[in-house]
């Protein structure tokens, strides 16, 4: 499980990266949010990976971290908040500067 | 448990939510408002400051969970230091702010003051996420305000500073989550305990988190590789704004002084005082590419933001000597460097006004209105930033250069910071010149000379100049602070202790 859920991290990750060193304001956000999504799955397996273990203590001998979790739900809703931002901005960029290059003017040829 | 901690983000919130919610409040009423705000913000932070001038930490845990399980605030002289120079320097904005800037776009004072909450949050957190969580808060207020009152220049930098700082944030949860992994602590304190204890492995992975938030703080704070993003925005941003953002820089430094001292401080084993090799360099070539790019600036606006990035290495060499004497002298200087960046972004922002289309391009222009009061004005604000006497930069560079040890730092250290102030220099004159001197005969039409606007921006400019006067009684104040931190017992003991006092 570790390995597969590394290498999706991997990926996530450098598709991510990728698609941030795009010159167009779309790809750029996609970018953003795939690496985001890495971000919150390793923020999530830092409470380490267990399979059947409530959060809880209590309900069974041994429980997962529940504040790992807690974590990732702060940084998810933030990280909505700030994607939307970013996409009515890079909207706006493309409304006002008939661009969406993201240096807001087009590379000369 | 001293619930006045917890007042610098209350108040700002309070404030900033009403004025979402209350959008009947006539626009005179959102002023008084906004203003009473910042005002009982730097009631409060005087308070706090005299709190902490007693020595003691104190922290706050909030709803009463105890640390290291719970989130804490925690005081000390550094972070109640750090709330008043915001509060002084937030008040002279919006009162800079009222005399019509906030009505170039909507919710100008929500956004100020919930700025004001993150900035003020970020300081006093004792706890890694929430640090994560108030730069948040005061970012996402920051585009806005950024972007008030629109444009297209101000959309151009601002996607520029948006996307740079959202992948920063990315970089500082990868970082947060390795530290959480390894240490299962979050808590500054108690995470300072766990990587002196740290074994060599975990001790390594430790070090690249840490590194990996240097690359964090360095984005904020705006240091060689990674400033480019802030003179566009500082130049297009709303003179109000930009004075805030004076504060903003400091906040990576700030970030910078308690993650390296605390937790990657002298007692951190293996990877002891980590940053203080990248520092050093970084902060150096920071004053070189600073003061180059205020020598090529085409705007005044555009000069001063490049003598931001020259106060971020000035102080970012200050701490990277990681003696008390050169962190007192930069905490002196961090003071004087807000507060007079701020109050020549106001400055310079009188001046545009009068000069109509060419603003603050520098090229011979139009007569001004009040040429005298804005010349005098601006030959305080150009002489106190060079660091020439008899204002508090000077004091500041000369305290630092006093603090390094004859060797090597010092060959380095005095010819940059010396032949940086000259060019500094230089280029303050080559604008001044241009702008107030080498004018056309006829006033504009346009031109407009508000004495409210001039108020606010020589009262930050006086606080500037009243630091002289003041200065014993400051640097003994700094020298307390410097010596405080790097005193890392008490901070331990905090979490040992459990009892949040």
């Amino acid at each position: 499980m570790e390995a597969l859920f590394a290498v999706t991290l991997g990926i996530l990750t450098a598709s991510g990266v990728y698609l941030l060193l795009r010159a167009r304001t779309f790809p750029v956000v996609m970018g953003l949010i795939l690496l985001s999504y890495a971000v919150n799955l390793f923020l999530f397996a830092m409470g380490r990976l267990q399979t059947g273990m409530p959060a809880v203590i209590g309900r069974s001998a041994e429980y997962a971290d529940p504040l790992p979790q807690a974590l990732v739900l702060t940084a998810i809703v933030i990280g909505f908040a700030m994607t939307a931002f970013v996409l009515v901005l890079s909207l706006r960029g493309l409304g006002e500067l008939n661009t969406d290059h993201v240096d807001g003017k087009e590379p000369k040829a | 448990m001293n619930h006045a901690l917890i007042m610098p983000v209350l108040l700002p919130m309070i404030a900033g939510s009403l004025l979402l919610f209350a959008a009947r409040l006539s626009l005179a009423q959102q002023r008084l408002l906004s203003v009473l705000s910042t005002l009982g913000l730097l009631l409060v932070s005087v308070w706090l400051v005299r709190l902490a001038d007693g020595g003691q930490l104190h922290s706050y845990a909030l709803g009463n969970w105890q640390a290291p399980f719970g989130i804490v605030l925690l005081l000390d002289r550094l972070s109640a230091l750090m709330l008043l120079v915001t509060a002084v320097l937030a008040l002279f904005a919006v009162l800079y702010a009222v005399r019509g800037d906030d009505t170039r776009g909507s919710s100008f004072h929500a956004l100020f003051q919930f700025q004001l909450m993150g900035i003020n949050g970020a300081f006093l957190t004792g706890d890694l996420f929430n640090l994560f969580v108030f730069f948040e808060i005061l970012l996402i207020a920051s585009y806005a305000l950024l972007l008030h009152g629109g444009g297209g220049e101000r959309v151009r930098a601002g996607i520029h500073y948006v996307v740079l700082n959202l992948l920063g944030s990315s970089l500082f949860l990868i970082a947060v989550g390795m530290m959480y992994g390894i240490a299962g602590t979050l808590n500054m304190a108690d995470l300072a305990v766990k990587v002196a204890a740290a074994s060599p492995d975990d001790a390594a992975l430790m070090g690249a988190a840490g590194l990996l938030l240097l690359v964090v703080f360095g984005l904020k704070a705006a240091f060689l590789p990674m400033y480019f993003w802030l003179p566009r925005a500082y130049a297009a941003a709303s003179a109000p704004v930009a004075a805030l953002f004076a504060i903003m820089t400091k906040i990576g430094l700030y970030s910078i002084m308690r993650v390296y001292i605390l937790i990657y401080g002298e007692q951190a084993g293996s990877i002891a005082n980590l940053a203080a090799d990248w520092l050093w360099p970084l902060a150096l070539l920071t004053i070189v590419c600073g003061v180059l790019g205020a020598l090529a600036a085409v705007t005044l606006q555009g000069l001063l933001a490049y003598l931001v990035v020259v106060s971020v290495g000035t102080l970012l060499a200050g701490i990277a000597l990681g003696t008390p004497e050169a962190l007192s002298a930069a905490l002196f200087y961090l003071v004087h460097s807000t507060w007079i960046t701020g109050a020549l972004f106001l400055i310079v922002d009188l001046i545009s006004r009068q000069r109509g289309e060419k603003a603050g391009r520098l090229i011979q222009g139009p007569a001004l209105l009040q040429p005298l009061r804005l010349s005098v004005l601006f030959f305080i604000g150009a002489i106190a930033i060079a660091g020439l006497p008899p204002f508090s930069g000077f004091l500041g560079k000369l305290l630092l250069l006093r603090a390094v040890e004859p060797g090597v730092q010092a060959l380095l250290l005095w010819p940059v910071l010396l032949l940086g102030g000259l060019l500094t220099l230089v280029a303050l004159s080559r604008a001044g010149s241009t702008v107030l001197w080498r004018t056309g005969r006829d006033v504009l039409g346009s031109a407009e000379g508000d004495s409210g606007r001039t108020a606010a921006a020589a009262g930050l400019l006086l606080m500037v100049v009243l630091l002289l006067p003041f200065a014993a009684p400051l640097l003994s104040y700094m020298d307390a602070t410097a010596a405080q931190l790097f005193d890392l017992g008490p901070y331990m003991q905090l979490v040992s202790a459990g009892e949040p006092s």
